[in-house]
């Protein structure tokens, strides 16, 4: 294997661990918090609700902004430290 | 000024702009007809791509749908704006990476296959045709409302004004115009929504306002709404739902839906790089949340505002006269959307939840049955009127709703018309065709789908929301996993995926078919449509996950049976994974 071919490797890898890293935080805002963790937030209460309620209509929204900018930035910055940017 | 003068102006004043816009930056060549050049700056992108995404579903229905179904419904508001994140992880980067204009050409090449390719143009055309039935509900509704006509009467003229604005533009004038699109459509769904927030909790942000005190009465407002809607016979508000697992494979549905649905991807072969594509997804989930935030607090508001509008001295006293009823309910009874009946034959508007568990209840208060129908799809045109807010603010609604559906169907027309002019026609059934013939082919395309929505659109099987959610499901259940499988994996061959699109798109069909009419004809349902018929409880509105997972699972139990790819082929997918040596969207 060359050099290239064995940083690319390295790099794919990295990528891979950060998508599934914000998919874990993607799922359990949604599909944890907002929909089936929502029994058990029940006891947190926010604005005349629970959080469950909060996180199913806003929370969720606002972890999905973080998460793709989060992503965006991680990524254009490993690009760099691999020399792949454009 | 009458209200049909003030919404003319506004309704006029927007078309101006985008025609305008359209005309001026037309498209010259295919190139531009469909990707705008490669040039498009990432935060303008995610505008046009917002006004793109941000249809009649999520501007005119899904605030109604989620003040009809509260909790339950914010599956509509995670699921739209989830997909975004896989978006912009899975898929956008690496299809602008690859560089070609279109979904099929990506599906094509990478399965180095013909099969392939036109089976990814049927699950495309499938997807899109459903989708603008869903805009031409909507924007029937919005038509109707403001021209003051029948909503099939609406529905025509919604359709000849898409099919002109879709013919006018390609991609390239679609962009700038969805840029001046967005602007118009958050600026009218957000200042009513200002409006009624600061009325109802004196708050200025109504994603605030949401979770905060309802001044009247100073209860928290959902826990004044749920009190509110009890007293009639309906479910809590933020009541918690029984059946979790279709709740979660319905969000799940729009998520990867959204990641799937062509018009959207197509969006990020237009920045110039491939880190703008990643910035692109942000900013579009940016513009798209701005709306998003403020839907749940429309709807529940509007909820609020409907109960005490009917019923002024609170839900336990006696509700309006039929004769004293506000212009906004006579307006909407002219076009067929609200309904009244008096069934108790007291001239007062009973409204309320019919169920058996009421049943009593109502009949000591003398009540026959729920007498007012109210569509869901109405809501939000209407909540400026129920709101008694001024009557330009309505006019503004009118054009935002009409700037929604518009866009999006435009949009959705150029997937559908690149697909069959470029990928059908040009790339397997007459691939000498001239510039010029693609042209007439893409808008001869435009028109037979419009044709067919319009058809469709009079009887639609849903709310605009719904039948969306059902383009979603299809795109979920055959697109998105074949992109995902394409780039993420070397050994999915050409096999495995033919084989995975067509489980996934016909398992889907049948199950949605099955319950909501053979090619949605009505009539033609083998099932009521009913939780108790559905396969453990799982709608047809969710079963695009399920779908999904039948495509994965049998692309790799079919890729693995079969031979590996060639070299090139894991050669193009590797490729596609590092950024360096991106270029233009490439001509061929």
């Amino acid at each position: 294997m060359s050099d290239h071919s064995i940083n690319a490797e390295k790099y794919w890898q990295a990528n891979l661990r950060l998508i599934l890293g914000s998919l874990v935080v993607w799922a359990l805002a949604s599909y944890g918090c907002a929909i089936l963790l929502r029994p058990l937030l029940s006891g947190i209460h926010v604005g005349g609700t629970d959080l469950g309620f909060w996180f199913a209509q806003q929370g969720s929204i606002l972890v999905f902004i973080a998460l793709t900018f989060h992503y965006a930035w991680r990524m254009n910055k490993l690009d760099e430290e691999f020399g792949l940017q454009e | 000024m009458d209200q049909f003068t003030i919404n003319l102006l506004f309704v006029g004043g927007s078309f101006a702009l985008y025609f305008g816009i359209a005309f001026w930056a037309r498209a010259g060549s295919t190139k531009e007809f469909y990707v705008a050049g490669g040039g498009v700056h990432p935060v303008l992108n995610g505008m046009a791509t917002a006004a793109d995404w941000m249809s009649a579903a999520s501007f005119i229905s899904m605030a109604g749908l989620i003040a009809a179904g509260g909790y339950a419904n914010s599956t509509f508001l995670m699921g739209w704006t989830g997909g975004y994140v896989l978006l912009a992880m899975l898929l956008a980067p690496y299809l602008r990476k690859f560089g070609k204009f279109t979904v099929p050409d990506f599906i094509g090449d990478r399965f180095y296959s013909r099969t392939a390719r036109l089976v990814a143009v049927a699950c495309l055309i499938t997807a899109s045709v459903t989708y603008v039935i869903g805009q031409m509900t909507g924007a029937g509704v919005a038509f109707s409302r403001f021209l003051e006509v029948d909503k099939n009467t609406g529905l025509m003229i919604a359709a000849i004004v898409v099919f002109f604005y879709a013919v006018l533009g390609g991609m390239k004038g679609i962009t700038y115009t969805q840029v001046a699109q967005y602007v118009v459509l958050i600026i009218a769904y957000t200042i009513p929504a200002v409006f009624i927030s600061l009325q109802l909790t004196d708050t200025f942000l109504p994603a605030i306002g949401l979770f905060s005190t309802h001044t009247e009465s100073g209860l928290p407002l959902l826990q004044k709404l749920d009190e509110v809607v009890r007293e009639l016979g309906f479910r809590d508000y933020t009541a918690d739902v029984d059946n979790k697992l279709n709740m979660v494979l319905f969000t799940l549905s729009l998520m990867i839906g959204t990641a799937g649905l062509p018009h959207v991807i197509i969006r990020f072969f237009t920045v110039p790089k491939v880190a703008d594509a990643r910035w692109s997804a942000g900013w579009a989930l940016v513009f798209i949340a701005l709306l998003y935030l403020t839907a749940p607090a429309v709807a529940s508001m509007a909820r609020l505002n409907l109960v005490s509008t009917i019923y002024p001295s609170g839900p336990t006293e006696q509700p309006i006269e039929y004769a004293e009823r506000p212009d906004w309910i006579q307006t909407w009874e002219t076009t067929g959307l609200i309904k009244f009946e008096d069934k108790n034959g007291d001239g007062r508007v009973q409204f309320y939840n019919d169920t058996p568990a009421f049943k009593d209840e109502a009949t000591t208060r003398g009540w026959n049955g729920n007498e007012l129908v109210v569509n869901r799809d109405i809501l939000v045109l209407a909540n400026p009127e129920i709101a008694n807010l001024p009557g330009w603010v309505i006019g503004l609604i009118a054009a935002g709703g009409l700037a929604a559906a518009l866009s999006t169907a435009a949009g959705l027309l150029l997937a559908i018309s690149s697909a069959i002019s470029h990928d059908l026609i040009k790339g397997s059934i007459k691939p000498d065709i001239t510039d010029k013939g693609e042209l007439v082919a893409a808008r001869v395309s435009m028109f037979l789908a419009i044709i067919v929505a319009t058809y469709l659109g009079m009887n639609p099987p849903g709310f605009a929301a719904q039948v969306v959610a059902l383009a979603f499901g299809i795109a979920a259940a055959s697109i998105f996993p074949a992109l995902m499988m394409g780039i993420f994996s070397k050994r999915v061959n050409s096999k495995g995926a033919i084989a995975g699109m067509l489980a996934g798109l016909l398992s889907t069909l049948v199950y949605i078919f099955i319950f909501l009419g053979w090619f949605f004809i009505p009539g033609t349902a083998n099932l009521a449509n009913t939780p108790d018929n559905w396969l453990f409880g799982i709608s047809p509105l969710s079963f695009g996950a399920i779908g999904a997972v039948i495509n994965f699972a049998v692309a790799f139990t079919v890729s693995t049976m079969t031979e590996e790819p060639p070299k090139e082929i894991q050669d193009l997918v590797e490729s596609v994974r590092y950024p360096q040596g991106a270029g233009g969207a490439v001509d061929h």
